[in-house]
């Protein structure tokens, strides 16, 4: 046969993992020379549009859609009276206790609403303009329910209820207790003899994960086969979860992520229009497509954080800590999705963060409020851990009159003392925080800025200086699959990855593991190059469609390079380990002979004689010449599943200016240093450093998801929902140690997530040192200016800021109509 | 978003501007840039049944000089005003306010005129102006012509003295040469959002005194605003820390400013005082 393409016979670079590769995949994305969800178009393919409840809590008391029915275009139009016995409810696949009151969740409302932007009818018309126009032409009225908003108020005895099915807003009573698990001592007893304590209430602002493009569903019908096309991260969860939500056998559905422009965790979620555009996909026998928004997705797709965090920590006169107890409100919204209950309890086992208490209890209630429900958000449950407790270390330093380096390198766990078993019964593997916390302190010039900050305070300058530390580990690399068991996860946490060696010597590589933007592609294409010994240009990364990627669990908790990449590995040991005995046929030799290096099987002691592992592909693709007894393919596959969880750390270092005149904040300086492990691509590190970095500052400083007392989401566009851009942050001054992780070969840690996790704490400890001397203990985040004005001038937290009133368009908000012009 | 259904047209002169204007019925929208009025069509604020676009109406772009004057075309965009050199020499406050614009791709798009016939109070050029005491050169649906002074163009919240099928053709303002400061000093918190405060300052000093001042306010009410206690107390005063300071004081004077996300009207009234005490140093060099 003849093959127009002759394997490569380039030498491969000597080590690919550890090169500053460009990501081969930018190019497409940055283009837009790629399909994105939105892009799809199929034959006689119709649009779907949504009239969203312009109210919080309500029953539905009449819906005529006989005019919009009218309309020209329109095909059909849908109420939840539709759907109602077939949609079932929207899946949380993490029932946190065995008692967990979950409501249900209708993807579409049937008789009540129960936030602002949940959906009550569907246009399905042959444009998107039609369906968008027709949704006017809807009639609702609805008889408004009392408004459950604020958690503290939501909890007490008599609160009004948001769900009339239950009995009270608390999801789940959710605890950890060391002294109960066996890993620690008794809190109540560390507390009763404590020399020292500190209390505090921290409150996680409620956030929006607003990710670049927006959510967008198309699905496609061949008789009764059905393709979802989604902007999703978890294809292979959401086929499984859309299967057992809509009815449609699981062999019957396959689910697509193409190209997807970002998540962070907003797309880790099973969503309504996910589940309608199947519903009304199958109702009409037409393909459909859902493309949001920007205000419908900041409306309507998850929210993240919002906790108020009841926090405790004991301790020696020394500095010396001896307990932490913490207590959580985290607002569920108005229903449980995929893992809403599990993002605080995730979070309980980082709150000791780095320090070796010998007592922990944790308890939290998950809450129901008329708002979008919360869910995960780029750390889920990591940084409200790790902001809780870097922020009381500074307050303890404060009450101890210790140095918060000094008190931080007390307590926290030394180099020699890996692995660590902590209070939270995780071992950590591996790291050195002093190491760290050394090169942290040296990127920043810290003694040169706190001998500025002496002489700002000296001079009484307006412009006051302050430095913030966080300290910080965090757990990832979602997860060994029987730890997630044990804390009632519905799934597992391994990873699947198959290699396919082409007739021309290309290799495909296929992962579960689905990316949105982290650079997979490159990534992989690295490692493989390495354990092949194929140039790097000849590997191909194919991810996102169950038809092809069959087996995987997704993107998210920096699970992708420490668990999917791992399988990888796994799977090219496997192509090596079935090249060998061909080679050995081949070449003449026993296998035990034979050497692999460089992407050649060579029989030691002969110099010359060998076989590329390409050859061998192109060998075993003619199969006219191989040993007996084995299968005519190299192909292999693999997963992975993990012993442990990985375990990032770094030391943060932030120094604000904060202009005690007007209260603006203004970072100076940042520098960090994260042990990531052992790096497949500095490049990609750095760049997933960056975008954390902005994420964590950005919930200092800037973003708030803001509901006016009606209930109504205030922040419903760019203008109110603030998030900065490169000209509002500073230069970054990045570096890492390295000290591998033990869970995996790679040695990799996870990088995804620890910028965010880490910065937050280090930005707001930095504008408290700043103006504590003026007597501010706290400051609310986001550090607006107006709230670090009101605390340094009028003393308190900063306050709550105006629910109302916009920037946008007019003072814009949301009503019946969509929205109207406020008086201003 | 999607807007609503509207006709749509693009004249190329003035004459068939106001023609548009005049024939399109009930509810004409004139696009002079679109950077305020898409998105409002997007979220179906507005659902006008003609836009009418002056992107090619090429006789309305550019800067010229009139004598003591910059006439300023309603469609010149707000990069072609940071390009310009007659704004360089003389308009320097203009230019330090479009420069504080959105971002760049608004700025390519958004026109002078557009912004100042939009009359956001949060917007930044209004204020500035409303400080130059700026003249609005105004055509009327048969082609006349009339001149409104800004203290008389702004009249409400996004409300203008243009009346319905008339069409803002260009802006006069004073030429500020040898002896003026000026400083356009802006609050807010990331840099391509709308102001929450901001204060536009033009200072002429003579022999270490202040000749004349002219205060802006930007987003202070329901229209741009003078500071005018402040600027009284300015003229005729030494160029010192302690006249300034003192005057800046009475910034806020007379303001009612909004409360909303961003800030509560103490705060905006305290910003107004800080900024225009910047401001005026900045202008005059303190």
């Amino acid at each position: 046969m003849t093959l127009t393409d002759e394997p490569t016979t380039a030498e491969a670079p000597v080590k690919e993992v550890g090169n500053a590769r460009l990501r081969k995949e930018d190019a497409r994305l940055i283009t837009g020379k790629t399909t994105w969800t939105d892009n799809m178009v199929l034959p006689g393919m119709l649009h779907m549009a949504f009239l969203r409840s312009p109210v919080a809590h309500a029953t539905i008391t009449n819906l005529d859609v006989s005019a919009a029915k009218d309309r020209p275009n329109v095909v059909a139009v849908f109420t939840g009276q539709d759907f109602k016995d077939e949609q079932g409810s929207i899946p949380c696949a993490w029932p946190v206790t065995p008692d967990m009151v979950n409501p249900g969740h209708p993807s579409i409302a049937v008789d009540t609403v129960n936030h602002v932007g949940e959906a009550v009818a569907i246009v399905v018309a042959r444009t998107r303009t039609a369906a968008v126009d027709a949704v006017e032409a809807i009639d609702v009225d609805y008889e408004n329910l009392p408004v459950v908003l604020d958690m503290e108020t939501a909890v007490q005895d008599g609160a009004d209820l948001v769900h009339a099915s239950t009995s009270s807003n608390t999801s789940y009573h959710f605890v950890f207790d060391a002294g109960e698990a066996g890993t620690g001592s008794d809190t109540d007893a560390a507390f009763r003899d404590a020399e020292v304590t500190v209390s505090r209430r921290f409150v996680q602002q409620r956030l929006i994960p607003a990710f670049m493009e927006p959510r967008s569903a198309v699905v496609g019908v061949q008789g009764d086969n059905y393709t979802l096309w989604s902007a999703t991260q978890i294809p292979h969860i959401l086929r499984v979860m859309g299967a057992l939500t809509t009815g449609i056998p699981e062999h019957k559905l396959r689910v697509v992520a193409p190209d997807v422009g970002g998540g962070f965790g907003g797309k880790l979620q099973v969503c309504p229009e996910e589940i309608l555009a199947l519903l009304v996909a199958r109702r009409l026998g037409k393909p459909v497509k859902w493309t949001e928004t920007r205000s419908e997705s900041l409306m309507t797709a998850h929210h993240g954080r919002d906790q108020v965090q009841f926090i405790d920590v004991a301790a020696k006169k020394d500095g010396t800590v001896t307990g932490l107890r913490v207590r959580l409100l985290a607002d569920m919204g108005a229903y449980l999705r995929l893992i809403t209950p599990g993002v605080p309890a995730l979070g309980a086992f980082m709150f000791p963060g780095i320090y070796k208490f010998p007592a922990y209890r944790f308890e939290c209630d998950g809450v129901f409020t008329n708002k979008v429900p919360t869910d995960a958000y780029r750390g889920a449950g990591r940084p409200e851990a790790t902001f809780a407790i870097e922020r009381i270390m500074d307050e303890l330093a404060v009450e101890l009159d210790m140095d918060p380096m000094e008190l931080r390198r007390k307590n926290w766990i030394n180099a020699e003392e890996f692995p660590f078993t902590t209070v939270a019964g995780l071992e950590y593997d591996s790291g050195d925080y002093e190491q760290a916390t050394q090169a942290a302190l040296e990127l920043l010039g810290y003694d040169e800025l706190r001998a500025e900050q002496k002489r700002r305070r000296e001079s009484n300058d307006p412009v006051q200086l302050g430095i913030g530390i966080s300290t910080f580990t965090e757990m990832c690399g979602l997860a060994p699959s029987r730890v997630l068991g044990s804390l009632s996860f519905g799934a597992g946490g391994w990873e699947q990855a198959s290699i396919r060696m082409l007739p021309t010597g290309k290799v495909e590589v296929v992962t579960g593991s689905t990316p949105h933007g982290q650079g997979h592609e490159t990534a992989w294409s690295q490692i493989v190059a390495d354990e092949l010994g194929v140039p790097f240009e000849d590997v191909e990364v194919l991810h996102g469609d169950t038809a092809i990627s069959s087996r995987g669990l997704d993107t998210y908790g920096s699970r992708s390079l420490v668990v999917g990449g791992t399988a990888v590995v796994k799977a090219a040991e496997k192509v090596v380990a079935k090249a060998r005995k061909i080679a050995a046929h081949l070449l003449e030799a026993s296998e035990d002979d034979l050497e692999f290096s460089g992407g050649k099987f060579s029989v030691k002691g002969t110099p010359g004689a060998g076989l590329g592992i390409q050859e061998i592909a192109l060998a075993i693709f003619a199969a006219h010449d191989y040993p007996e007894g084995i299968e005519p393919s190299i192909d292999a596959e693999a997963a992975f599943d993990p012993v442990n969880f990985s375990f990032p750390h770094g030391t943060h270092l932030c120094a604000m200016e904060v202009d005690t005149e007007t209260g603006f904040v203004k970072i100076r300086k940042y520098a960090c240093v994260d042990d990531i492990g052992n790096i497949v691509n500095p490049i990609i590190v750095e760049g997933q450093m960056h975008g954390g970095l902005a994420q964590g500052i950005s919930q200092a400083l800037y973003e708030e998801a803001i509901y006016d007392a009606d209930g109504n989401l205030t922040t419903g566009t760019f203008v109110d929902y603030l998030l900065p851009s490169a000209a509002d942050l500073p230069d970054f001054a990045t570096g890492n140690t390295t000290h591998a992780a033990t869970s995996n070969p790679l040695g990799a840690k996870g990088v995804g997530e620890a910028g965010c996790i880490a910065s937050t704490p280090a930005v707001v400890n930095a504008a408290l040192d700043a103006v504590r001397h003026l007597g501010v203990e706290d400051i609310l985040m986001p550090l607006t200016p107006e709230r670090v004005w009101r605390a340094i001038h009028t003393g308190g937290d900063g306050g709550a800021r105006a629910a109302e009133g916009s920037n946008a368009y007019g003072g814009a908000r949301t009503t019946e109509s969509g929205y109207e012009e406020a008086d201003k | 978003m999607i807007p609503a259904s509207f006709a749509y047209a693009r004249p190329t002169t003035v004459d068939e501007a106001l023609q548009a204007i005049a024939a399109g019925g009930d509810d004409v929208k004139i696009m002079a840039g679109g950077q305020s009025l898409i998105p409002v069509m997007r979220l179906r604020l507005a659902a006008p049944e003609t836009v009418v676009d002056l992107t090619k109406v090429a006789e309305l772009r550019g800067v010229r000089e009139d004598g003591d004057s910059l006439v300023i075309g309603a469609m010149t965009t707000h990069t072609d005003i940071l390009r310009d050199p007659l704004i360089a020499q003389y308009g320097k406050l203009i230019a330090e306010a479009t420069e504080t614009v959105a971002d760049p791709a608004v700025r390519h798009r958004g026109t002078f005129g557009g912004a100042l016939a939009h009359a956001d109070p949060a917007g930044d050029l209004p204020a500035v102006a409303l400080a130059l005491d700026a003249e609005f050169v105004i055509a009327g649906p048969g082609g006349a012509r009339r001149s409104v002074p800004a203290s008389a163009f702004f009249v409400d919240y996004l409300t203008t003295a243009l009346d319905e099928g008339e069409l803002l053709l260009e802006v006069r303002v004073p030429k500020l040469g040898e002896g003026w400061g000026v400083r356009y000093e802006k609050f807010n918190r990331v840099a391509q959002a709308w102001s929450i405060v901001a204060v536009a300052a033009a200072v002429r000093m003579e022999g270490g005194r202040i000749a004349e001042a002219r205060i802006g306010l930007t987003n202070m009410g329901s229209t741009p605003l003078r500071a005018t206690a402040t600027e009284q107390a300015l003229v005729g005063a030494d160029v010192s820390l302690e006249t300034v300071t003192a005057a800046a004081a009475q910034a806020a004077e007379g303001t009612e400013p909004s409360s909303d996300l961003n800030a509560q009207a103490d705060y905006r009234q305290h910003l107004a005082r800080v900024l225009t005490g910047r401001a005026v140093r900045a202008a005059t060099g303190l």
